[in-house]
């Protein structure tokens, strides 16, 4: 058996941010990832990053992934790529596949940085070859260099939409349509200004009635929505030989679950997270939790969460005094405060104390229960 | 018909007209309160202020902006443009991200922005800089009555495509 001081699961932006953070404090972090790349959805970002300029707005995604990456290997940190973590026990062993077979791990102290899910809608034809995930179809165009297809209808105007929309406009797809459910564009009017000055059209109060074709998707049929309810005799066929869906994330809250960590479900930020602290950490006192998986956000957070829960999981192991480390998780709070706010970032704000105030009512109830025992 | 241009978009970052005819100057089109700032310390002249909120609107100060275009290939949102009316025609300036580009001397059609064409211009620019990291600044030359209107080009206009 393997054993570490910290085990973190993913090597995203939020696995590798809370490894640097920790190896910074001198705590020598294990990562382990199941993809072949670390970096998680980084390197698919070909954008300019919003934020400041300590988010390093301004510059691509995939480039930030680089830099962390470089940062990573400067700080020794250790990355096992290619291995599942499929296994998490309350007393903090982990079990991991690998070429040999399954690997136990033992950790004092785990994070777990394991990312969101896409959501899929269900709709007639939505099993035809052509229909797949808005970040399928990224992952398509800008690491594969493939293009999915010719002519696109995406499903969802949240800013993933518009992102891979305006994407798949530069690997030189057409796209035909976006489509949005609620009566007005859900992600950044700036993002949607791109695709707008390139002559795209936008459906809002619309969704997709169904997907048309025998072999692949040749067309698909979009119908009206008043208040969210299909008006009948409103459809409408475009064509397209592409249908992606850009209809939300959902957090991957399996691990925290065979942790024993209490979940609540707060749907601002995409479902079902376990419940944490300000410091990242679940009811389970030994784990912490980073990234999308406390909440579907942006990488940018998903960052700031990270070295959050890296200084918190460093001082627990007792490598930072308490002192250090609330000055230097103040600061990360600082700067995350600045990406939750604004029209947009206000609700995930909100959200993120409703979390850490039901821990707190958790932690209390626990603490009262212990006293009557 | 007035020979005015009709300015369509208000807001702390839109230069007025006594401006536009002066020469090149910003024009940002920045309107949701969205947390991000880079135009701001991209501006050498500080004529660009968010102020202490990363929400802030961009503010520009258009007496000291030069219409250097620099924040344009920083804004992560494409939104800043640049609009010059001092000369016969209008020359607008804005961020580019496909290839091809299209080149200098290029008779392309002009769009709003919708995307809708609204007039035949001519491409007098494109530049491009690794400190752009591949967001191209492309300008047009079209008539002075369209210039707070037309925001990019038909790609499929573009020569030779």
């Amino acid at each position: 058996m393997k054993t570490t001081d910290l085990l973190i699961v993913g090597a995203g932006p939020a696995g590798l941010s809370a490894a640097l953070a920790a190896a910074q404090a001198g705590v020598r972090a294990l990562v382990i990832d199941e993809n072949q790349r670390p970096g998680g959805q980084l390197f698919k970002q070909i954008h300019k990053f919003f934020g400041s300029g300590v988010h390093k707005a301004g510059t691509r995604g995939f480039r930030i992934g680089e830099q962390l990456l470089k940062e990573t290997l400067e700080q020794n940190v250790e990355v096992q790529l290619g291995y599942p973590v499929y296994g998490l026990f309350p007393d903090g062993r982990a079990v991991c596949g690998s070429p040999e077979g399954a690997q136990e791990i033992r950790a004092k102290k785990i994070i777990l940085a394991t990312g969101a899910n896409e959501n899929n809608l269900c709709f007639e034809g939505s099993t035809l070859p052509g229909v797949m995930t808005a970040g399928a179809a990224q992952t398509m165009i800008n690491l594969h260099h493939v293009l999915p297809g010719q002519r696109v209808v995406m499903i969802g105007s949240g800013n993933v939409g518009l992102i891979v929309a305006y994407q798949l406009l530069q690997a030189g797809a057409q796209v035909a349509a976006v489509v949005e459910a609620a009566p007005a564009i859900g992600g950044y009017g700036v993002h949607a200004g791109k695709l707008r000055r390139a002559g795209v059209p936008f459906y809002v109060s619309h969704t997709v009635h169904r997907a048309i074709g025998t072999d692949s998707v040749e067309g698909v049929e979009l119908v009206k929505l008043d208040n969210f309810r299909k008006v009948d005799g409103t459809q409408l066929e475009i064509p397209c030989d592409t249908v992606c869906m850009a209809v939300g994330l959902t957090p991957m809250v399996e691990l925290a679950r065979l942790a024993g960590c209490e979940m609540t479900e707060i749907p601002a930020l995409g479902g079902v997270v376990p419940m944490h602290d300000e410091n990242m950490r679940t009811t389970n006192p030994d784990v912490y939790i980073a990234g999308d998986i406390s909440g579907v956000e942006e990488a940018s957070t998903a960052m700031e969460e990270g070295r959050l829960a890296g200084t918190a999981a460093a001082e627990a192991l007792g490598a930072l005094d308490a002192e250090t480390a609330a000055r230097l998780k103040d600061e990360i709070r600082r700067r995350m405060a600045l990406l939750r706010s604004g029209e947009f970032g206000a609700k995930r704000q909100a959200a993120k104390e409703t979390i850490v105030r039901r821990c707190e009512a958790f932690e209390a109830g626990r603490q009262e229960e212990g006293e009557r025992a | 018909m007035s020979m005015e241009p009709s300015c369509p978009v208000k807001g702390p970052g839109i230069p007025s007209a006594e401006r536009r005819a002066k020469g090149p100057v910003a024009c940002i089109e920045c309107f949701q309160h969205i947390p991000c700032n880079p135009c701001e310390a991209s501006c050498p002249r500080h004529a660009i202020t968010i102020g202490g909120e990363i929400t802030g609107l961009p503010h520009l100060d258009e007496t000291l902006c030069n219409g250097c275009g620099l924040c344009m290939t920083r804004c992560p949102g494409l939104a800043i443009f640049t609009v010059d009316e001092s000369g016969e025609n209008a020359r607008v300036s804005f961020p580019y991200e496909y290839v091809p580009l299209p080149q200098a001397g290029d008779a392309v059609t002009c769009t709003d922005r919708d995307g809708h064409p609204l007039t035949q211009g001519t491409v007098v620019r494109v530049r491009q800089s690794p400190a752009f990291d591949h967001t191209a600044v492309v300008t047009v030359e079209i008539p002075k009555a369209l210039s707070m209107q037309v925001r990019f080009i038909d790609r499929s206009s573009i020569p030779g495509r």
